[in-house]
């Protein structure tokens, strides 16, 4: 044990896993509660720390933690898969997509069944790859899946901005880009009941603290943006609990190591120069006005979309599957009737059950 | 897909780093970061570091678990 512990890279985990220090703080906030609460993770990334560490198990039961729409796979239409799947089929085109898209469901095929039947679709680490690879591939078309939040759309940008900048021509991003403020606003609105968030503590390295403070300001909600290890999020429940109790909504930072209120400016100012805010359809959520990111004017030549449109009709998804309300905190995945029988990761129905971070996969590997 | 991972940085060049996760080696894009040098921590985002991470910040949050510990203790 005591060699994995001096392995690099576990600095920043390790510390924060500290079992007497989960235990204590697990007793203070059964101490804390004096009433019903409810927080929403909107982040899949929480929603997966919660349930691989058994965070539900240390609250008492007036706590209820429900997750949001923050898994981007989950969150992106079936429109989007299809699209994929449709230029998977074209002549001369290379997909490079990050794993998780792989075996999301479109209307009729996924791209992993394409790829089975010859269609050439490769899995990158990272968008710089994608770029690498147009560029050794100078006679085929690269087509870039960019989805993802603010955390990921950073990346998008450099690496268009790179493109520009080598005179690489045949670079394209299919983009699909979301940001989570709008959506935020949106489930407060609607008919998810809640008393705070635990904030996405990585779209906020991005983004800033500054980013949710009109959850407080405007809606009285109490606001933590929360790490990733076990003593974060119990520390974060705790700062929550008592911003409830105080009838002090504000935005505080538990996730101090990652993150300020300002954000990171060089990632923000590249996004900006690269995509502009635009409406975007969330699944189960619809419609979200200044939700998206689109390619700005400037770099259309990069949007797969407007060189090479496609003209697919667009479906409708599976009826059964309840991903849409699982992502508004109305609805778990054991309430679905698919769960675990005829949708499971192997052989998934909705997008919920394909990502390592989508409520109904974290369900079906961590079982309560 | 949304993952970030705390990352060692083992090596630059130019504006690209290669860093270590828990022993595992991955490239990492640098264009979003100042100030990064080999031996600092990165958060590790799709193949960009995102953010630095704070020493200093990180010692206050384990300090301040360890006082509601000891509190917790008394
Ligand atoms: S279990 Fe499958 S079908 Fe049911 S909501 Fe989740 S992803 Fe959709």
């Amino acid at each position: 044990m005591k060699q994995e512990m001096n392995d690099p890279g576990v600095k920043y985990i390790e510390e924060f896993r500290d079992k007497e220090m989960v235990l204590n703080l697990s007793g203070r906030i059964r101490d804390s509660v004096t009433g019903e609460y409810s927080f929403m993770e909107v982040c899949g990334g929480h929603t997966a720390a919660i349930h691989r560490f058994g965070i539900p198990s240390l609250l008492p039961p007036a706590i209820r933690l429900v997750s949001g729409p923050g898994c981007p796979v989950c969150v992106t239409g079936v429109d989007y898969i299809d699209k994929a799947v449709a230029y998977s089929r074209l002549d001369n085109i290379i997909i490079c997509t990050f794993g998780d898209l792989m075996k999301v469901p479109g209307t009729g095929s996924s791209l992993e069944k394409e790829r089975a039947g010859g269609a050439d679709v490769r899995l990158v680490l990272s968008c710089l790859d994608a770029l690498e690879i147009a560029e050794y591939n100078p006679g085929k078309t690269v087509i870039f899946l960019a989805i993802g939040f603010e955390t990921t759309a950073p990346g998008s940008a450099v690496t268009i901005l790179r493109a520009r900048e080598k005179g690489i021509r045949n670079f394209r991003v299919l983009a699909a880009h979301k940001v989570m403020p709008p959506a935020m606003k949106a489930l407060v609105t609607g008919e998810s009941k809640l008393d705070g968030f635990i904030c996405p503590g990585h779209v906020a390295a991005i983004t800033g603290s500054m980013a949710f403070e009109f959850l407080p300001g405007d809606f009285g909600l109490a606001c933590v943006v929360t790490g990733f290890e076990p003593t974060d999020i119990l520390l974060s429940v705790l700062m929550l609990v008592k911003q409830v109790n105080s009838g002090k909504p504000a935005v505080e930072i538990e996730y101090s190591r990652a993150v300020t209120r300002l954000g990171n400016s060089i990632a923000q100012e590249r996004l900006s120069r690269v995509f502009e805010p635009c409406d975007a359809a969330w699944r189960g959520l619809g419609m979200i006005p200044g939700s998206g990111l689109r390619l700005r004017r400037d770099f259309e030549e990069f949007d797969a979309e407007i060189t090479f449109p496609l003209d697919i009709a667009l479906r409708e998804e599976n009826r059964s599957c309840i991903c849409g309300r699982i992502l508004k905190g109305l609805n778990t995945p054991v309430d679905c009737k698919l769960f675990g029988k005829s949708c499971t990761p192997e052989s998934p129905a909705g997008a919920c059950m394909v990502s390592a971070e989508g409520a109904c996969n974290v369900y079906y590997r961590y079982p309560e | 897909m949304c993952l970030s991972v705390p990352a060692l940085v083992l090596r630059i060049e130019g504006d690209m780093a290669e860093v270590s996760v828990g022993g595992a080696v991955f490239r990492a894009g640098l264009q979003m970061v100042e100030n990064v040098v080999v031996g600092d921590y990165i958060l590790l985002h799709t193949g960009f570091a995102i953010q630095k991470l704070d020493e200093r910040d990180a010692i206050e949050t384990l300090e301040l678990l360890k006082e509601l510990n000891e509190a917790g203790n008394e």
